[in-house]
């Protein structure tokens, strides 16, 4: 072993690398940075749009993913995550990443219905037979009923689940926001686990056993029902719900200096067409265009606009520091 | 680089290699380290301390600091044991355990704590048997101990294995010759002996534990003010895109760290000096 | 500290002990330490590989054969060819300068080559995010010149650099601190160069030390999680490590292909461990030699 050779082998490997990244910016490639229960739906959706791309163009396009909990994969955006488009969970994170800079303000209102081309709701997720009777958010606060769900400061999917039950007890008779306060500190008293993100808390629910429902995304609980055996688990709709709008948006200073833009927004666009609504309703998302059939039950959503006043206030009154979720869990005086 | 003269030393290459080493630890490790203090300079005091000592954030440093101080006096335990039966008694395979120590070392965090949890879990290979006891590990605290104690038992073993090797016979003679029983033996002379290599592989253990995040989570359940750590808490700051926040725990952790190494650097030296 | 690492033992004297425990104790703590290693260690050694082998040897190979799998073990290995060479080199020039020379300051330079094996992984991923992310200090510079580190190859690489930043050096300082410098000395004076003298006197003195610290370096830099995990972006198939596609694997509920994956890691941690026997005993012998 010498100087002279370890330097050569430094020198190759630096040019291996370099070349592999060289090759593959040379097609053309999209990044879509996504939220954790999109991984199936988007290997679908990007298989369709490079087709249809290809058959009108002549081109060929690759679209990489990238998945993980809604708020790191924006923060990773923010902090310089190449993403062409992202499709988060929620407004708010795409609000975050907007103020730097990077997207232009309004973006909400560049594609149809607030720039959501699908939406889903929160559902339950029980072992088969319910062996809890559970069939609405009341069952939940019971004793000794065990709920997962995870950390709303974490996951974006947790935060859907936490203002989902406080628009239930909400919209109760006599439902005020100190009743629906008391709801959610109850449930939040029968949740044992609180994982980083809504995946771990499917691995906690269905891996280890733990909890007696699992407060989930409507189309993870189907996607968990059918990867993990229906023989084992079952969805239960309770009568109402959170309308989830989970957005998509085209992060405009990298889409403009990669020189992405047309088809970014193709790729966007193409989620509106009959054929991605179709793909989504077939991952048990709701598609906007209300022709498309799907098998999901029928229930009453709440919007986040009309029940909390948008996610900006939604955000600051529940999930900051010193919010509502925080109250919860601090330490009685 | 004449800065320090070296007296009698005609070995070449002092002012190169200790350039190198300065100037390579700078751009990897101290530069980096010092964007964390300067991230932080952002915040006033009084908003620094607000947000190093809040309720939630002072019930993980001790529910950090408190798990890693039970993993380390568990592994300062059974690592003595495990070092002296491996240094002192011959039985089939000592070899191959002696080998199988280092494994937590070897085997990647994630997978470590995968795995934790799937046998300690309510349903899995130990859970099941313990679950009807009323004993409850994964995601609780005592998930963090174990998983602690995981990846800690390596440091204890392998700072005490090499003082019990070099424990001289004679010793242990002599005081048996003056009457001592082997307990006394033990008690008296041995332990003395061992006592600052025990101290130094506690320190170690206890500090690779206090930082550890990987294989935590994946079995810590990770419940606000019960069994939420530290690292966990920066991740969760981030996340709500708050890197001062963020960066002010990062420095108090940091901190901690630095002084726990310089305590355990002390204690190698003192040791040195006790062996001599 | 000295990372978990005992380089310098004598070899053990065949007991003919005047004084030993009584045979009953004796078996007693044999059994005792036996049991808390199965309990700790040989279980999730064994958890791993039945979990892996659950659905059968095809399917094993099949999630091995996968194209994203397979992508994750080239950004593995690279990032280990890159690290290891880098902090290999860095821990010799560094043990060279503190095992054989003395200078004010030394016990807070090996406190802070220490400071990595300390601080939290998450940290460590954080300072490089804080530094050339886009908000950080040379982000915006970085991307107007198109240069990508975080979040690519190069943020991946820096922060396994760091985490593994201490495992050489620390290894060869106490070996070379152990050796003196007569024999360079001697070689010196019988007129041979300086870095004739590194390559024919000292370092076949260190080549088992140095072989001992680079296997310790490459597990950790192969299995680095939590770190690699700020940095990485998780885009598929370009910037996930084997350690971060098990957990994607393990996320998407594929639990067989996750520990199949993982299953690799143990693999790797289990011939670290052989390795390292047999550099151990020959540090031994070098010693006495």
């Amino acid at each position: 072993m010498n100087i002279k050779k370890i330097v050569t082998t430094l020198v190759t490997l630096a040019l291996a690398v370099s070349t592999t990244t060289a090759a593959i910016a040379a097609d053309i490639t999209l990044l879509n940075v996504s939220y954790d229960p999109t991984r199936e739906l988007y290997v679908d959706i990007n298989n369709a749009f490079a087709q249809q791309w290809q058959k009108k163009t002549g081109n060929k396009v690759t679209i990489k993913q990238s998945h993980g909990g809604s708020g790191k994969q924006a923060r990773a955006v923010i902090d310089g995550l190449e993403a062409d488009v992202v499709t988060l969970a929620l407004a708010y994170d795409i609000d975050a990443i907007a103020e730097k800079g990077l997207i232009k303000p309004g973006w909400q209102k560049e594609l149809p219905h607030n720039s959501s081309p699908y939406t889903s709701t929160i559902v339950f997720l029980v072992r088969k037979g319910n062996p809890r009777k559970i069939k609405n958010w009341d069952d939940l606060v019971k004793p000794g009923v065990s709920v997962i769900t995870p950390n709303p400061k974490t996951s974006g999917g947790a935060r859907w689940n936490y203002l989902a039950a406080w628009a239930y007890a909400l919209h109760q008779p006599g439902g005020n926001d100190a009743k629906a306060r008391d709801f959610v500190a109850k449930l939040f008293k029968n949740v044992p686990v609180l994982d980083s993100g809504a995946r771990g808390s499917t691995n906690t629910f269905v891996q280890r056993g733990l909890g007696d429902v699992l407060l989930a995304w409507e189309n993870e609980a189907f996607l968990a029902i059918n990867e993990l055996g229906p023989d084992k688990f079952e969805v239960v709709t309770p009568s109402e719900s959170i309308l989830a709008e989970p957005p998509v948006t085209v992060i405009d200073k990298v889409a403009d200096k990669r020189g992405t833009r047309q088809v970014a927004e193709e790729y966007l666009k193409f989620l509106y067409t009959d054929e991605g609504q179709k793909i989504a309703a077939k991952h048990y998302y709701r598609p906007i265009n209300t022709k498309i059939p799907i098998k999901l039950a029928k229930l009453k959503l709440y919007t986040i606009d009309k029940a909390f006043g948008g996610w900006q206030k939604a955000q600051k009154t529940h999930f900051a520091d010193g919010g509502t979720f925080d109250q919860i869990y601090a330490p009685s005086k | 680089m004449k800065l320090f003269k070296q007296h009698n030393n005609v070995l070449p290459g002092f002012g190169m290699t200790l350039g190198f080493t300065i100037f390579y630890l700078s751009v990897i490790v101290l530069i980096p380290l010092s964007a964390l203090v300067f991230r932080t300079a952002g915040l006033t005091w009084g908003q620094f301390i607000s947000t190093v000592t809040a309720p939630r954030v002072l019930a993980s440093y001790k529910i950090t600091f408190g798990a890693a101080m039970i993993a380390a006096t568990i592994n300062s335990f059974f690592g003595v044991l495990v070092a002296w039966v491996l240094v002192r008694y011959r039985f089939p395979g000592r070899r191959m355990v002696d080998a199988l120590v280092d494994l937590p070392f070897a085997l990647p965090t994630a997978v470590a704590g995968i795995t934790l949890a799937t046998i300690y879990s309510p349903n899995g290979w130990v859970g099941r048997y313990l679950e009807p006891l009323g004993i409850k590990v994964a995601f609780t605290p005592l998930g963090i101990v174990l998983a602690m104690t995981f990846i800690g038992l390596p440091f204890v073993v392998r700072t005490v294995q090499p003082v019990i090797e070099e424990v001289e016979v004679e010793l242990e003679e002599a005081a048996s010759c003056l009457g001592a029983n082997r307990w006394q033996t033990l008690q008296r002379v041995i332990f003395p002996i061992m006592a600052p290599s025990i101290l130094t592989g506690f320190a170690l253990s206890f500090a690779r534990a206090v930082g550890e995040y990987g294989s935590i989570i994946f079995i810590a359940g990770n419940m606000p003010m019960v069994s939420e750590i530290t690292p966990l808490l920066i991740i969760t700051k981030l996340e709500q895109f708050d890197y001062q926040g963020a960066t002010a725990i990062a420095c108090v952790m940091l901190l901690t760290s630095f002084l726990m190494l310089l305590v355990i650097n002390l204690l190698q030296k003192w040791s040195r000096r006790y062996a001599e | 500290m000295s990372a978990p690492v005992s380089s310098v033992h004598k070899p053990i004297k065949q007991k003919d002990r005047a004084q030993t425990e009584p045979a009953v104790v004796r078996w007693l703590l044999i059994a005792t330490a036996l049991v808390f290693l199965a309990l700790f260690l040989l279980l999730p050694l064994a958890a791993v590989f039945s979990q892996a082998f659950e659905k059968g040897l095809t399917v094993y190979l099949d999630a091995l054969k996968e194209p994203d799998t397979l992508s994750s073990i080239k950004l593995t290995l690279i990032t280990a060819a890159v690290t290891v060479p880098l902090n290999l080199f860095f821990g010799v020039t560094a043990a060279w300068a503190i095992a054989k020379f003395s200078f004010p300051g030394k016990n807070l330079l090996i406190t802070l080559i220490d400071l990595p094996f300390s601080v939290s992984p998450v940290i460590s991923g954080l300072i490089y995010v804080l530094i050339f992310g886009l908000q950080g200090w040379i982000g915006p510079w970085l991307q107007e010149h198109d240069i990508k580190i975080v979040f690519a190859v190069p943020g991946i690489i820096l922060a396994t650099i760091f985490v593994t930043f201490p495992f050489v050096a620390r290894e060869l300082i106490p070996l070379m601190e152990a050796q003196g410098k007569e024999e360079e000395e001697a070689a010196l004076v019988l007129g041979a160069s300086g870095l004739q003298t590194f390559f024919r006197v000292t370092l076949p003195n260190i080549k088992w030390g140095i072989i001992y610290g680079v296997i310790l370096c490459n597990a950790r830099a192969m299995g680095e999680f939590g770190a690699v995990s700020v940095v990485s972006g998780h885009i598929r198939g370009m910037t996930n490590t084997v350690p971060l596609h098990v957990e994607i694997l393990y996320n998407e509920y594929n639990y067989t292909a996750a520990f199949a994956v993982a299953s690799l890691l143990a693999f790797l941690a289990l011939i670290t461990l052989m390795v390292k026997t047999v550099a151990e005993w020959k540090i031994r012998n070098q010693v006495e030699g």
